[in-house]
């Protein structure tokens, strides 16, 4: 009896703990919405997600907030064309070909990468970066789309590569060694067995990395630039919705059309993560490796 | 945001300075908002908890809206704004059962600034709002080099965008393709790493890193400041008239040899 109840009690303990946190963030949601939805009375739906135009405070205003994500989806886009090579490949060599004395010191190293504040790298992308590339490229400015993307990939790249390598490291033995003893050799092996059965975990990390890419806020600030304008180069700014976001709270007057606008973006911004986690969830349940078979 | 970071810091270390030094009876005032009169407030405050030791002053940034907003919810005694209230904001005070009372407490001139490199000097009225509309483009057109115009305006929300947008653009929109930055520091910034850029920035924040150039041939100086063509009051706003504490402070702003000195050393223009 005394036992059973204190396995009831230690039950009801963890079920509060664990719903505790399923409670915040449905509260945060609540409040998101409760936030968002008040700017639909004053523009549709479609004029918000596909007008062109992002001028809150002007009289009379224009919502929207077409240009803000495709700076989103452009400046992730081109991120995740940077950090998905330099992510994979670097869990490839770490996994697979580098000596276990070098990956000990190489695996931490790129997690560190994920420990730099993102307001550090906000700052290397506007001192060093963009007038670097200024100078290079002729450019009119370096804060634009390509330093953002830049600067997000460095920090998607440790998501990338930290997932990507469990991924691979966790692909059962028996298959590399099968794929040896057929005669294929060691780039092979790399390419046609190991990769394709932690292909499931590789997506998951690359997913993963364009979520923390497309909600990034510090480095999109510091960096893009912050034209509200759909852009027509790689070296245009841009201003992704994160960005407007951080840049725009402050001084929006509480309650009115702007700070509602403002919280309607968080929603966008919302939908958009969550279509990503799912994704990345979605994946990695449905093309899971299931063992290997042995003698 | 080094600047706000050291806000942070300075509002954290009073906190836990007035925690461990106050006698039990201290008298409490809150102060929030436009980090453009941050620093002036900033100052104020520790003279005046000099000579008042038994006042107990918190105070930190977050933005006029965010100031304002405080005001209207009774979370704050004075609100720092670079920008006058707007009605809505009126109406919602009211409907809490308060009204904000606002008194100036200084002058700003808002002034167009360059790279060092560039030689442009002065720009009139008319060029700048052609310049942040988008018709100009370029720097050979308002006598200068002949290079692409990069045009780097404040968010549309701060208070320095909309007295810009009022006194330069009369109504206008800047058009999308400026570069909007969150900051008068961030703006220093951006200009200063760009031979192409033009951007605004107010009176204290100019440096050596930018070069400001004559509005309509008016220099931006504290002499000038009244015949400058771009100019705005500071304000702080009160819950209804000010008493006791709050109205020794406001008395202390407002005084030509205290608050009214500080106000000239931190770079703005006093009222009195």
């Amino acid at each position: 009896m005394k036992r059973q109840k204190k396995e009831g009690l230690i039950r009801s303990f963890f079920f509060i703990i664990a719903f505790m946190s399923i409670a915040v963030l449905l509260l945060i949601l609540f409040f998101l919405v409760k936030a968002g939805v008040p700017i639909f009375e004053k523009v549709s739906v479609g004029e918000f997600v596909f007008g062109t135009y992002w001028y809150p405070t002007a009289s009379p205003p224009d919502f929207g907030i077409l240009p803000l994500i495709l700076a989103s989806v452009f400046v992730t886009l081109c991120s995740a064309v940077l950090a998905v090579p330099l992510g994979v490949m670097t869990a490839i060599y770490l996994a697979e070909i580098a000596s276990p004395r070098l990956k000990e010191i190489a695996k931490p190293a790129v997690e560190l990468l994920a420990s730099l504040p993102s307001v550090v790298i906000g700052f290397f992308g506007m001192v060093v970066v963009a007038p670097f590339l200024q100078e290079t490229f002729d450019l009119a400015t370096g804060l634009n789309l390509f330093n953002a993307s830049l600067m997000l990939a460095f920090m998607s790249v440790p998501t990338i590569c930290t997932i990507s390598e469990d991924a691979i490291s966790s692909v059962p033995r028996e298959l590399k060694e099968a794929s040896l003893a057929l005669g294929a050799n060691r780039i092979e092996s790399i390419f046609r067995v190991i990769v394709p059965a932690s292909i499931s975990g590789i997506s998951t990390g690359v997913i993963l990395g364009m979520a923390r890419a497309i909600g990034e806020t510090m480095v999109v600030l510091m960096v893009a630039g912050g034209a509200a304008m759909i852009p027509g180069s790689l070296f245009d700014p841009v201003r992704p919705m994160p960005a407007s976001i951080a840049a725009e709270m402050a001084e929006a007057p509480f309650q009115s059309a702007h700070y509602h606008a403002l919280f309607a973006i968080g929603m966008i911004l919302f939908v958009f993560n969550l279509l990503f986690n799912s994704i990345a969830d979605y994946i990695s349940h449905k093309h899971r490796q299931v063992g290997a078979a042995t003698l | 945001m080094k600047g706000k970071i050291l806000i942070y810091l300075m509002a954290v270390s009073m906190a836990f300075a007035g925690l461990f030094f106050s006698p039990a009876m201290a008298e409490k005032l809150e102060i929030k908002g436009s980090t453009t009169v941050l620093p002036v407030a900033q100052q104020a405050v520790e003279k005046f908890m000099d000579a008042y030791p038994d006042v107990q002053i918190s105070i930190s940034g977050g933005g006029s809206g965010n100031g304002i907003k405080a005001i209207i919810d009774g979370t704050t005694d004075i609100a720092m704004a670079s920008r006058f209230i707007k009605q809505e904001e009126v109406a919602r005070a009211v409907e809490n059962g308060t009204y904000p009372v606002p008194f100036a407490i200084a002058l700003d001139c808002i002034v167009p600034v360059v790279h060092p490199s560039n030689p442009v000097k002065d720009l009139s009225l008319a060029q700048l709002k052609n310049i942040y509309q988008g018709k100009i483009k370029n720097w050979s057109e308002v006598g200068g080099e002949d290079r692409r115009i990069v045009v780097v305006s404040r968010d549309t929300s701060s208070g320095t965008y909309e007295v810009w947008e009022e006194k330069v653009l009369e109504g206008g929109r800047v058009f999308p393709g400026a570069m909007l930055q969150a900051s008068n520091g961030a703006v220093v910034q951006a200009v200063s790493n760009n031979k192409n850029a033009v951007g605004y920035i107010g009176l204290s924040y100019i440096n050596k890193d930018v070069k400001p150039t004559t509005v309509n041939g008016v220099e931006a100086s504290l002499d000038t400041a009244a015949a400058f063509p771009v100019s705005r009051s500071l304000f702080m706003f009160t819950r209804g008239w000010p008493q006791g504490v709050t109205l020794k402070f406001m008395n202390y702003m407002q005084h030509p040899d205290k608050g009214q000195k500080i106000v000239a050393d931190v770079g703005y223009v006093p009222m009195y």
